[in-house]
């Protein structure tokens, strides 16, 4: 019989997308007797005292996080309006740098977070330098919106920025010959975020 | 057994609405029977495989309303394979070749298709109220043809349904001459709908008293369509994402406080938490409150807003309100009768709620009488709290989110906190278990849930005692669905004749066998016994002593469906 089992895990469910039924545990299912209903219950029970012991996430990793098919009951309609609003990657590409990175929107609480993501990224290739003197930044943070648009990053409240925003790019000033590349409102606090 | 002539029972009958009122006046005698069948106007089918459009046709011949459940319960949580059945289409067809006026059809997880939906538009001159719930197999063609041809539409409510959008503007088809929409709810659609016909819409709808948006409407347009329409009841906000200084905001503020008459709220598809002030002055009027799908509402926000309601009947909510969240509503909402608690992530956010909130809400909501509860850990003492305090249960689901949880406190099963709670609450009519159980939790339900209904059962019990308990003692029993419990044929087949009793059973990853199943299709010909099997291979036959991975068995006047799919086989 093949027991299905869920383990709580903090941040590991979503990172796991192989739906698989079998023991938490890996081993092959030919193993476990059918009858012993009792006795693999109480392993699956052993085995997750074992987890609530060791609770820091690394220990976690030993025993692969199973998903259950259609557990938690939770219809899903409301899973794919709900809970997959907890991740937003977008690419992220800086002119000049040779591959892309992606980041979690979701993850950011704002631009400064984001800023400092960018930093992390790209730093290698120059941000911060380039972003130092806000009036004659090297580069400028665009976005590609829900409509296919390129826009300015940092005019919009965030909210509003992470619902639209489908990718992101560093662009260099010099691309943008006689647009008017003032900083405004938020995107001043996210230059000085990064020159910080 | 007449003294009075037709027309006079007639007038009595009149006075009975209920689907089972009416079926214990069928049964009184002959004449009772012809009297009702003409004078029948709304009739309920909750299993569509369970009798052919024909008969039903053919027995209520005024049929004006019919109600129509498709699909098993849990293919919900996608258990059911694509493309198991529950067609619209045979009705939608049996229908128009009759002369049956109908005016309303409600649906539940069935397949409707475009096709399905035009016919049904030009089929029906006074049709007037569509409402769709976990339907799917239809884009928003479909709804064009409902908005073009049914001229006294007064109602047309989606609810959770998978709709494709063909981005072609049905919402503009409705005709200038359309006055009559009473409630529209498009909450569920994905595209964009044509602002300006909608606000013309919404100003030519004296009567319009629910309206539910999606999420493409945007905040100015929100405030336009409630100045246009003040007399609204119940509002479904779309996008509620806005500068706070702008003007847009500010107008909306204003707007807000004229609409006195919203009792129900519901949406924030998409939220940008400094906004939600601007609703507080609507709050106190409130009954009813749906934020389980407002992803973008943090937990202190919430509990900001809840404070303002103290009128609140219903609450359905995201966990992440939490126990202290769910403290201010025991304080804070006297009334409430219905709360629904939705996990915010799949697996549970563990600052989210546990037995402490639903233990506050028990002390303090003493008329609560429905609750589907999704949290990370449930103890036996905190069910036994519950039980002694909201005695009036009707409906009790709870999730604990790890399957075969015990009691964290005393590593014990849950069978105690449940026992308590179907002891305690006579009326209970729906129970959903979960978390560690052993086949005693299924002893007390024989015995004490007397008025039990529908029964859902995950990861429980010890043998085929469990089951039997159920079966033996729930004399009310409808609905019973298990999944991944040990239950085998020694339980399926002890009592065969119990299932004509009974709407439904389902069961899926436990001990069947199809030998079992053949067995006790042969003895019960008035159930279908239908076994999935999904195995790839085409030229595998059943063998008796396999075990079933998925079973569903209904009574049925209709003898085995014609549509069923490949992987089915009806025994």
């Amino acid at each position: 019989m093949l027991l299905l089992m869920e383990k709580q895990g903090l941040g590991l469910g979503l990172e796991i997308t192989e739906l698989r039924l079998g023991l938490p545990c890996g081993e092959p299912v030919e193993k476990k007797e059918k009858k012993e209903k009792k006795r693999v219950f109480s392993e699956i029970q052993a085995g997750d005292d074992d987890d609530d012991e060791n609770s820091s996430s690394e220990d976690r990793k030993v025993q692969t996080k199973n998903q259950v098919v259609g557990w938690p009951p939770l219809c899903s309609y409301r899973k794919k309006n709900t809970v997959s609003q907890t991740k937003k990657y977008v690419k992220v590409s800086m002119d000049g740098a040779p591959f892309l990175r992606k980041i979690d929107l979701a993850m950011h609480k704002g631009y400064s977070d984001l800023a400092l993501s960018f930093e992390n990224f790209f730093s290698c290739y120059g941000i911060r330098e380039a972003l130092k003197d806000a009036d004659n930044a090297e580069h400028v943070p665009i976005y590609e919106d829900k409509d296919g648009d390129w826009m300015l990053v940092g005019d919009v409240p965030w909210e509003m920025f992470i619902e639209s925003c489908k990718r992101l790019r560093i662009m260099k000033r010099s691309d943008a010959k006689g647009f008017d590349l003032q900083p405004k409102g938020s995107l001043k606090g996210f230059i000085e975020g990064v020159t910080k | 057994m007449n003294y009075f002539p037709d027309e006079v029972i007639e007038h009595i009958f009149d006075y009975v609405v209920s689907h089972r009122d009416r079926n214990a006046l069928s049964l009184v005698c002959k004449s009772w029977y012809r009297i009702e069948r003409f004078t029948r106007q709304r009739v309920f089918i909750g299993n569509c495989y369970s009798i052919t459009p024909e008969r039903l046709i053919q027995r209520f011949p005024g049929l004006k309303s019919l109600t129509l459940k498709g699909k098993p319960h849990f293919a919900d949580f996608s258990l059911v394979p694509y493309d198991w059945g529950g067609f619209l289409c045979p009705w939608i067809e049996a229908l128009a070749k009759s002369r049956v006026g109908l005016e309303e059809l409600r649906l539940k997880r069935m397949v409707v298709s475009d096709e399905s939906l035009e016919l049904l538009s030009r089929s029906f001159t006074h049709f007037k109220s569509l409402v769709l719930v976990s339907c799917e197999g239809f884009t928003t063609d479909g709804l064009a043809a409902i908005a073009a041809n049914c001229r006294f539409l007064r109602e047309l409510d989606l609810q959770e349904n998978e709709v494709e959008d063909h981005k072609g503007q049905w919402l503009s088809c409705f005709p200038d001459s359309c006055t009559s929409l009473v409630s529209l709810n498009f909450a569920c659609l994905k595209g964009e709908v044509s602002l300006g016909a909608l606000e013309r819409l919404v100003a030519r709808s004296p009567n319009l008293k629910s309206l539910k948006l999606n999420r493409s409407v945007p905040l100015d347009a929100l405030q336009r369509i409630m100045m246009r329409a003040p007399q609204l009841a119940d509002l479904g906000i779309g996008s509620f994402v806005h500068d706070p200084d702008s003007e847009a905001y500010i107008r909306l503020k204003n707007t807000i406080l004229k609409c006195k008459s919203i009792t129900s709220l519901s949406g924030f598809l998409e939220v940008a938490p400094h906004c939600l002030a601007a609703i507080y002055p609507i709050c106190p009027n409130l009954t009813s409150l749906n934020l389980s799908y407002a992803a973008g509402i943090q937990g202190s926000e919430l509990i900001k807003l809840i404070r303002h309601c103290g009128k609140l009947q219903r609450l359905w909510i995201m966990d992440c309100i939490g126990d202290k969240g769910l403290g201010v509503v025991a304080m804070t909402c006297k009334d409430l009768q219905e709360l629904r608690v939705f996990p915010s992530a799949p697996y549970g956010n563990p600052a989210a709620v546990t037995e402490k909130g639903l233990v506050a809400i028990s002390m303090g909501c003493p008329k609560l009488h429905s609750l589907l509860y999704f949290c990370h850990q449930m103890t036996n003492a905190a069910l036994i709290t519950v039980a002694k305090n909201c005695p009036n249960f009707i409906r009790f689901r709870l999730c604990i989110l790890e399957a075969l949880k015990p009691d964290p406190d005393t590593l014990e099963p849950l069978d105690e906190g449940f026992g308590a709670i179907v002891q305690s609450c006579r009326r209970l009519r729906r129970l959903s278990l979960s978390g560690q159980l052993t086949d005693q939790v299924f002893l007390y339900i024989g015995m004490y849930a007397e008025q039990l209904e529908m029964l859902s059962i995950a990861f429980a019990g010890e043998s085929d005692k469990g089951m039997l308990y159920v079966l033996n003692g729930c004399k009310k029993l409808r609905k019973l669905e298990i999944r991944d419990c040990p239950f085998g044929n020694m339980a399926l087949l002890t009592d065969v004749g119990k299932y004509e009793t009974m709407r439904s059973l389902w069961m899926s990853s436990c001990e069947v066998t199809v030998g079992a199943c053949k067995l006790l299709a042969k003895k019960m010909p008035r159930l279908n016994v239908e076994i999935f099997n999904e195995n790839e291979q085409e030229d595998c036959s059943l063998e008796d002593g396999q075990r079933v991975e998925k079973m569903y068995l209904y009574r049925t006047l209709a003898g085995k469906r014609k549509d069923a799919p490949e992987y089915v086989w009806t025994l």
